[in-house]
């Protein structure tokens, strides 16, 4: 059912849609005059894809990764996710397809403070349809994913700044998304621990998950396989 | 994660996901089996972690509607309580008691009696509905005479205070609720021969030295002997009697030349004393029923219902602003929290909650608030109303309904509390809410 079944599939059926494809998407933002944050795009992320985008802040970065999440429209042009468009979905719609489709890695975590690791994980199964009895198993196997098993009925205050973020990442990932979603994921973590989390990046990209990585650090870009800048709203791709 | 998914990942294809999906297919999610959607569990276990997160401020949150449900409760149970006291001392003495007498005009100077209370009265109104006995009674003067168990004429002996000298017909002492301690009271024979014959109250046979009856111990009134035939005591109207020498009606008058009796006493039937009084006069003199006072209970005690509905009235008042207090603190602590958790809501949002899904877990969640408030004030209502009732030595009446639907009270205060704060949180855009962390 996901990308990764399909691809471990030895003959996927019929033509592979790319898991996102922006057609002509732009964004503005009324005013006087109005905000134009992304100009005319087209992006097309194919299954299994690692991909960067960098920009510097105030280039649209932000934007572009709320329409990729689904918590922002576009004004005009058509955001495929598994080929499908999103643009008429309801909003209840695009709540279950954020919860089922994308994983959020954020830069400040987001971790519940009064919940457990293992609790922080579960959270992501609530909403996302997981059936309910396996919903402790599947977190158990993604905090063991992400090197964590030694931490599970720890409340996230008592972590380092890495394992808060390998924490996010199993939360993101146990719902099993299309494509993993990740902001700035290294901002506020030290070089050490930002090499780990971008480590176990590459793990999950070699077992076959879609990355898509928003960073404006040129060294966190440069692991990723695809590499898109950003600047005034516009998208270029780097060789 | 190929370690992990192979594990779990079903290879059908449920959530309509997939790969090989048309491209003419909306993006409409599948929904998942009821079962496994975000539902009624999901819900107050989340409601019930973010309730229990901050126990210090729940307590202040829940303050209010504590002090609400119990005032509430409290009144209601003391309300109960004391009108099971006053139900019970309707059968007391003074509400079962009918004093007639005759009414008094004032004129030039002097005060004189209206009418006279005829000798056979206890018998006119004890056939009256709801008179269970009577008895009249009248000073007697004396004339100077001294009461003694000697008589000895010593004119260099000091005065003494006299020891009054009572009449009575047979039926006062029942009316009274006196008891004979020793000997016997007199009868309607005594009376109606006019018979030499005394009954002491306990503290005048005392002063008398008259201990025993049993070998007809006399007194003397002036020089003229009575025979003691009893002692009494414990008379719970008329203390008087108790120091007192009582002679039959038929002995004054014949002795002492009573001219009439001076008051009825009635003991009534509880709640008789309204019917009593006005028919008791007509029975003594149908011709000018105007002519006696009448003393008798009020029908219930009507000043003091009226007043303990207004205490109640006031309590109930002071509940309802309390539990409004009580509302608007946890609408208030809700909507900090909302504020507050702006991260999280925009966390949960991202995880795929919907608007509806954000709405119902603070809803829940000030419910639950409300519920644990009302649970605890309804426990110490109930609680204040026993100490109270411990104290006062009274019977606790307390319906548990009251208690139950007291504490249920709550649970919907907080529940109304739980909308704007609810509707602030779910209108939250999950884009500014994701800036903040959580």
């Amino acid at each position: 059912m996901s990308v990764l079944d399909v691809l471990l599939d030895e003959q996927p059926a019929g033509p592979v849609p790319a898991v996102i494809e922006f057609a002509a998407l732009t964004r503005t933002f009324p005013g006087d005059p109005p905000v134009v944050a992304l100009h005319p795009a087209d992006l097309r992320i194919e299954a299994g894809d690692y991909l960067s985008i960098i920009g510097p802040s105030g280039s649209g970065k932000s934007t572009l990764l709320h329409i990729l999440g689904l918590l922002d429209r576009p004004s005009s042009g058509e955001y495929l996710l598994n080929g499908s468009p999103t643009g008429a979905a309801s909003e209840s719609d695009r709540s279950r397809l954020r919860g089922g489709c994308i994983g959020f890695v954020f830069q400040s975590f987001h971790l519940l403070p009064h919940r457990t690791v293992l609790d922080n994980v579960l959270l992501a199964t609530l909403y996302s349809g997981v059936p309910r009895a396996e919903r402790r198993d599947r977190a158990m196997a993604a905090l063991h994913r992400v090197h964590l098993d030694h931490r599970v009925d720890f409340l996230p205050t008592v972590l380092s700044g890495g394992e808060r973020q390998r924490v996010a990442i199993a939360r993101a990932i146990v719902a099993e998304p299309q494509v993993l979603l990740a902001d700035e994921p290294t901002g506020n973590l030290d070089s050490v621990n930002s090499a780990g989390v971008l480590d176990l990046f590459d793990e999950l990209h070699g077992d076959g998950l879609t990355l898509v990585v928003i960073t404006h650090d040129s060294q966190v870009s440069a692991r990723a396989q695809r590499r898109v800048r950003i600047s005034d709203g516009r998208l270029t791709e780097l060789a | 994660m190929r370690r992990l998914l192979t594990r779990t990942r079903p290879t059908t294809d449920p959530d309509g996901f997939g790969l090989a999906d048309a491209r003419a297919t909306p993006a409409v999610a599948k929904r998942p089996p009821r079962g496994d959607r975000f539902g009624a569990r999901d819900l107050f276990a989340e409601a019930t972690f973010g309730v229990g997160a901050r126990p210090g401020r729940l307590i202040l949150t829940i303050m209010g509607t504590v002090l609400g449900i119990a005032s509430v409760v409290v009144t209601v149970g003391l309300a109960n309580t004391t009108a099971g006291q006053i139900n019970k001392q309707f059968d007391a003495v003074a509400a079962t008691q009918v004093v007639v007498e005759p009414a008094k005009s004032t004129g030039g100077g002097q005060t004189r009696a209206k009418a006279r209370i005829p000798w056979d009265a206890a018998e006119r109104v004890s056939r009256l509905a709801g008179v269970e006995s009577a008895g009249t009674l009248a000073e007697v003067d004396v004339r100077g005479a001294q009461v003694t168990s000697v008589p000895v004429n010593d004119p260099s002996q000091a005065a003494q205070t006299s020891v009054p000298v009572l009449a009575s017909s047979e039926g006062l002492l029942e009316t009274v609720r006196g008891v004979v301690v020793t000997g016997r009271n007199f009868d309607s024979g005594h009376d109606a021969r006019g018979d030499r014959v005394v009954v002491l109250g306990a503290r005048a046979a005392e002063s008398l030295g008259v201990h025993r009856v049993d070998r007809q111990p006399s007194i003397f009134i002036g020089e003229d002997s009575y025979t003691v035939i009893g002692i009494i005591d414990d008379v719970k109207r008329k203390t008087e009697l108790l120091d007192a020498v009582i002679l039959p009606m038929g002995t004054a008058r014949s002795d002492f030349d009573l001219a009439a009796p001076a008051e009825l006493q009635v003991r009534i039937a509880p709640g008789a004393g309204e019917v009593v009084a006005e028919q008791a006069p007509i029975a003594l003199d149908p011709n000018s029923p105007d002519g006696f006072s009448v003393k008798a209970p009020p029908a219930r005690s009507t000043v003091q219902q009226n007043v303990q509905a207004d205490v109640d009235l006031i309590f109930l008042a002071l509940g309802a602003v309390a539990l409004l207090i009580g509302g608007v603190g946890i609408a208030n602590v809700t909507l900090l929290s909302v504020m507050e958790r702006v991260g999280e809501i925009g966390l949960r949002r991202a995880l795929g909650a919907t608007r509806r899904d954000i709405a119902a877990q603070f809803i829940v969640e000030s419910a639950i608030i409300g519920l644990i408030g009302g649970l605890i004030g309804a426990s110490l209502g109930v609680a204040v109303v026993v100490l109270v009732s411990a104290l006062q030595s009274w019977v606790p009446i307390l319906d548990l309904r009251v208690v139950g639907a007291a504490a249920v009270a709550g649970g919907l205060i907080g529940l109304a509390a739980g909308f704007y704060p609810a509707l602030k949180a779910a209108a939250i855009e999950p884009i500014t809410a994701l800036r903040r962390g959580v």
